[in-house]
Formats: structure tokens, C-alpha cells, sequence
């Protein structure tokens, strides 16, 4: 692993991250907006259920949510830089392509965390009561399904090579990874066909895992799906099938 | 031993051969000019070099490293300045330079010392914490020439360096190009379609269509063309074209009222027709053969008819604005 390498590459991310304001607002706009207006909205269509009122319900899907965004708009940066040429700077330096993944896929990681953590800490608005160990249960969880959502950013970033992919990428990958992934409703609850490709899909995981974590209580047909075993080698196995993929997709062109 | 070598290299993008069948060595400590049309195959010669593309066939070699086979250690040595600006405008001058030194992990005790150096070599030291977005043409690009002397590499590539650039920063730029290989003990390979900046070069490689029809130093390539062109106007052309004729023996065309006389030299050709043509001649001028008259000769067309559509300028300006 060469440190140097991944640590200016994740450097950069994190200088720019706090350079452009605006980016981090209106990162933090839409899951606000997704939780007390859509969420609000609905859960007078929908009965509590184990007292879990629907606001409380997507909680951990709209964590998830602004986790899917961030990781996957910062990997997307990659396409700017490619346009821009500055990613050729990268790819000329003797460094390995995985280092680069790695690096690219941190620098997500940490600039997701950060915007999850903001949005837990509305938790005593949603009347919620989490305890330290809840805390530092879901930080954990978001940085893990961060990763993985980032190095699935650059597996994506290695197929587009121009601006114009990128609300092809946001209308047919991002928005149906967001509503088929039980952060809107439970997957037990969706049609068989839409079930399929729910369990395909890495965020599903994370958010079910939020759920166990967020409500240990068990909340019945709105509860996890999965078990939390199965959640974490989910997340794990596809970061790693996600770095390998990208690092090959790196290598010189034919 | 040659620091770059080449055998035999083709690179086909299906049916297009865009590099046929080439070879060449270059020697250390010289500048090395790759000229040809846009489209020639200089770009893609330059991509399989630098380890981004694979050939289709045939060896390269740098500082004999084999580019397929040992990619980090030719990453190593070379130092590489393309076409278009790879620069983080978003960042500093030195932040871009700090990433670089990181990226080639330069000793810690070292990277701010020679970070801080390569600025001052190219003169942008008190600009050295301004964005990058705020520099001019010429000032990106000689930081990015900064930037590919960083890590002392053994060979420096600069693809089309002067593009975009207006005559004052080109001429400029070429002067500080020209002190590199004896101050930083680098050799440079460099392609430009610019006939005028190949003068620079110790030697040149013509490219055309994939194919290198022409290797030789600039003075050498010239001798080809058969001389300078020395044109007169007389008071009477017919008396004077008749005289030259005869006591020369040398062809003499008529253009738009001027006569032209091919000769090895110039300047010791002119004295001698003064002498014999007496007060009727009114000017005299001398022409020396160019690279331009050279690519001429050997390909039957000057390199400007070459030059591609806007679609560059095109692009380049969207991106401008897209960034705003």
C-alpha cells in the first residue's frame, strides 16, 4: 500500500470538500427535505405501527440516502477530472491503480460520513433516544456502507467518460438504488420481481442494518429483514468486489 | 545506451493505424522533436511512452525499462507535460506541486525544499499560493513543466507544449525549454506541428500518416529541400533571367515579377549576381529553406493543410464554460 499516495489523493478530496460550502448545503437539503416533508406527508397515510411513526421509519433510510448521494456524486468527480485531464496526472505516477481506487474510495468514505453524522444529529427532533453506543454502532455502519457505495461510484465513473452521463447515472442508478432499497418501505411488504432486485442492491443492506440498529426493540412488519450477519458480509464482499473492479478497470487502455 | 528506444511499433484503434510499424532511439541530453500533422500519430506514440496506452505491437524502452513489462519504474523516470492543462485549477499552484511531490513520494525532507525550487526556476514563486483558475496560458503551463521536473526524471515529454499560447509566452517558453536538458540533466522528447519551434530540437523525427519518412538534425533535414532561394527584381527580367541563365547555368523561375535562383548558399550567391547584373537590379532577397519546405518535399503538401476542424477549440471552450 503506498500511504503517501492514498493520503494526498484523500487530502485533496477533503481540501475541496471544505473549500465549496455550497456543496455541503445542498447535500444536506435533500435528505432534510426528503425527511420533514415527504416523510410527513405520508405518515398521515400511514398507521404507526409498534408505535414507530412513519417519520421515525425512514430515518435510516434517509441516512442511507444521503450516504448513497455523497459517496457516489464524490466518486463521480472522477469524470470531471478525467475531463479535465487532471486524472491523467494521477495515472502517470508510479502508483498502483488499486492505491489510487483505495484513496478515491476513502475520500468518499469520509466526506459521506460526515454529512450521515450531521443528519443523526437531528435524532432528538425525530424523538428518538439513542445511546452512546447506538451512536458509535451507526457511524461504524455508515462509514462501511460509504465505503462501498464510493468504490461502486468509481466502478461507475470508469464507464462514463463525459458530463452528459451524469444525469444518466442520477435518473437510472441513483434515484432506483434510493427507492429499491427499504428505505421507503419495508422490502418484505414489495412485489416478488421488485424484491429480486432490492437484495441486489449493497445500500439495502446498510439501511437494514441502520434498522437494527436504531430500533432494537423490533418494530414488526416495519423492522429489518436481514439478519445483521448477513448485512455485514454483504457490504464487505461487495467493497472489495467494487475496489478490485475499479483498480482493473484502471489500467492502461487497449 | 539510448534512453528511449523504440522498435518496431504499431498501434492500430481497429481499422486505423495511427503509429505504423516505427522506430528510433534517442540519445541523452538531447531534444528530440516528434513533427508531424495533427492526426500523425504523435499523441499515440507519446500515450504508449508514458505507459497510459498499450501498442498493438513492437518494444519501447525507456531508460531501459521495458513500458509494458516494468510500468511503475518508466512512470518513475519520466516527467510529462500533455496537450491539454492537468492541473487542479481548484487547488494552488504549490498544492498542485505538493501532490505531485506526495504522489512520486518524494523524501519529507526534501519536498518542500524542491517543491519551493521548481517554482522559482519557472518564475511563478510569488504566485505559488494563487488558485491555478487565475493563471494565464503561460503560466500553467510553465507549472506544469515545474511540476514534470519535480521528481528529476530522466525524460521530460512535452506534447505540443506551445498550443494555445500567444507568441510572446511561446517564444518565452521555448528559451526556457531550450536550458532544461543542461540545467536539469533531462533529455526531452518533444512533438509539435509548429515547423518554426522544431528548430530547437538536435534532432527530428518527420511523422506522417504513422510513419516516420524523414530523421535528421534540423540543419541536415533543410540540405534536403536543395538550398536557400534567392529572389531578384530587375529593371529588366527578361535581359536579367537570360543573363543568369548563361553565366551561371543555374534554373531561374519567374513569379509575379520576380525572378528565383535555387542555391547551396545564399549569402555567397547574392554578391556574385549583384556583381554580374550591375545597377539593374532593384532588391534582392534571400530565402532560407524551412522545415515547412522540407515536409513539403517529402510529403507534397504543407503541414497547415493538415490542421483539423474547431472541434478542439470547440470542446475546449465548453469545458471553459461548464466550469463557471
Amino acid at each position: 500500500m503506498e500511504l503517501n499516495a492514498i493520503y494526498v489523493i484523500v487530502a485533496r478530496e477533503i481540501k475541496k470538500f471544505i473549500r465549496e460550502k455550497s456543496r455541503l448545503i445542498s447535500a444536506l437539503a435533500r435528505p432534510l427535505l426528503w425527511l420533514f416533508i415527504v416523510g410527513a406527508g405520508i405518515s398521515r397515510l400511514v398507521p404507526l405501527e409498534a408505535g414507530v411513526p412513519y417519520t421515525q421509519f425512514i430515518y435510516p433510510g434517509i441516512i442511507g440516502m444521503t450516504i448513497l448521494f455523497s459517496s457516489i456524486l464524490s466518486s463521480i468527480s472522477i469524470i470531471w477530472d478525467k475531463e479535465f485531464g487532471f486524472l491523467k496526472e494521477i495515472l502517470v505516477a508510479p502508483v498502483s491503480r488499486f492505491s489510487i481506487v483505495v484513496g478515491k474510495a476513502l475520500s468518499g468514505t469520509i466526506v459521506s460520513t460526515i454529512q450521515a453524522s450531521l443528519i443523526l444529529a437531528l435524532f432528538p427532533f425525530l424523538g428518538f433516544q439513542l445511546t452512546v453506543l447506538q451512536i458509535l454502532a451507526v457511524l461504524c455502519i455508515c462509514a462501511s456502507l460509504s465505503f462501498c457505495l464510493s468504490a461502486f461510484g468509481i466502478v461507475l465513473a470508469t464507464f462514463y467518460d463525459n458530463y452528459e452521463s451524469f444525469s444518466v447515472i442520477m435518473n437510472f442508478i441513483i434515484m432506483p438504488m434510493f427507492f429499491l432499497s427499504g428505505a421507503m418501505y419495508p422490502v418484505k411488504l414489495l412485489p416478488d420481481i421488485l424484491k429480486i432486485v432490492t437484495k441486489l442492491n449493497p445500500l439495502t443492506y446498510g439501511i437494514d442494518a441502520l434498522k437494527h440498529v436504531i430500533f432494537p426493540q423490533g418494530i414488526g412488519t416495519m423492522g429489518p429483514d436481514f439478519s445483521v450477519l448477513t448485512n455485514i458480509a454483504v457490504i464487505a464482499l461487495a467493497s472489495l468486489a467494487f475496489v478490485l473492479i475499479a483498480g482493473k478497470a484502471f489500467e492502461r487502455k487497449q | 545506451m539510448p534512453i528511449i528506444q523504440v522498435e518496431r511499433l504499431t498501434k492500430t484503434f481497429g481499422t486505423l493505424v495511427a503509429v505504423n510499424d516505427i522506430s528510433f532511439d534517442v540519445e541523452e541530453g538531447m531534444i528530440f522533436g516528434f513533427l508531424g500533422p495533427n492526426g500523425a500519430g504523435k499523441t499515440t506514440t507519446i500515450s504508449i511512452l508514458c505507459t497510459l496506452l498499450s501498442p498493438t505491437s513492437g518494444r519501447t524502452l525507456i531508460a531501459g525499462f521495458d513500458c509494458m513489462r516494468e510500468p511503475a519504474k518508466v512512470r518513475k523516470s519520466i516527467g510529462i507535460v500533455f496537450q491539454d492543462t492537468t492541473l487542479d485549477k481548484d487547488l494552488t499552484a504549490y498544492e498542485n506541486l505538493v501532490f505531485h511531490a506526495y504522489l512520486y513520494s518524494l523524501p519529507k525532507a526534501e519536498r518542500r525544499e524542491r517543491v519551493d525550487a521548481v517554482l522559482r526556476f519557472v518564475d511563478l514563486y510569488d504566485r505559488k499560493d494563487d488558485l491555478v483558475r487565475k493563471f494565464s496560458g503561460g503560466m500553467k503551463r510553465r507549472l506544469e513543466v515545474a511540476r514534470g521536473l519535480l521528481h528529476r526524471p530522466r525524460v521530460l515529454f512535452l506534447d505540443e507544449p506551445t498550443l494555445g499560447l500567444d507568441p510572446q509566452s511561446r517564444s518565452n517558453l521555448w528559451e526556457f525549454i531550450t536550458e532544461l536538458p543542461k540545467k536539469h540533466n533531462v533529455t526531452i522528447f518533444m512533438t509539435t506541428h509548429y515547423m518554426e519551434e522544431a528548430e530547437v530540437c538536435d534532432r527530428i523525427a518527420i511523422i506522417d500518416h504513422g510513419k516516420i519518412i524523414a530523421m535528421d538534425s534540423p540543419e541536415e533535414l533543410k540540405k534536403m529541400v536543395g538550398g536557400d532561394v534567392v529572389s531578384i527584381t530587375t529593371t529588366d527580367n527578361a535581359r536579367a533571367r537570360h543573363d543568369i541563365e548563361h553565366l551561371f547555368r543555374m534554373n531561374v523561375a519567374e513569379k509575379e515579377n520576380a525572378l528565383y535562383v535555387t542555391c547551396s548558399r545564399g549569402d555567397t550567391c547574392i554578391p556574385e549576381l549583384i556583381r554580374t547584373l550591375g545597377e539593374r537590379v532593384l532588391s534582392v532577397r534571400i530565402q532560407r529553406p524551412t522545415l515547412n519546405d522540407v515536409f513539403l518535399k517529402l510529403t507534397g503538401k504543407t503541414i497547415r493543410d493538415e490542421e483539423v476542424s474547431g472541434n478542439d477549440s470547440i470542446r475546449a471552450s465548453i469545458r471553459a464554460h461548464r466550469r463557471r
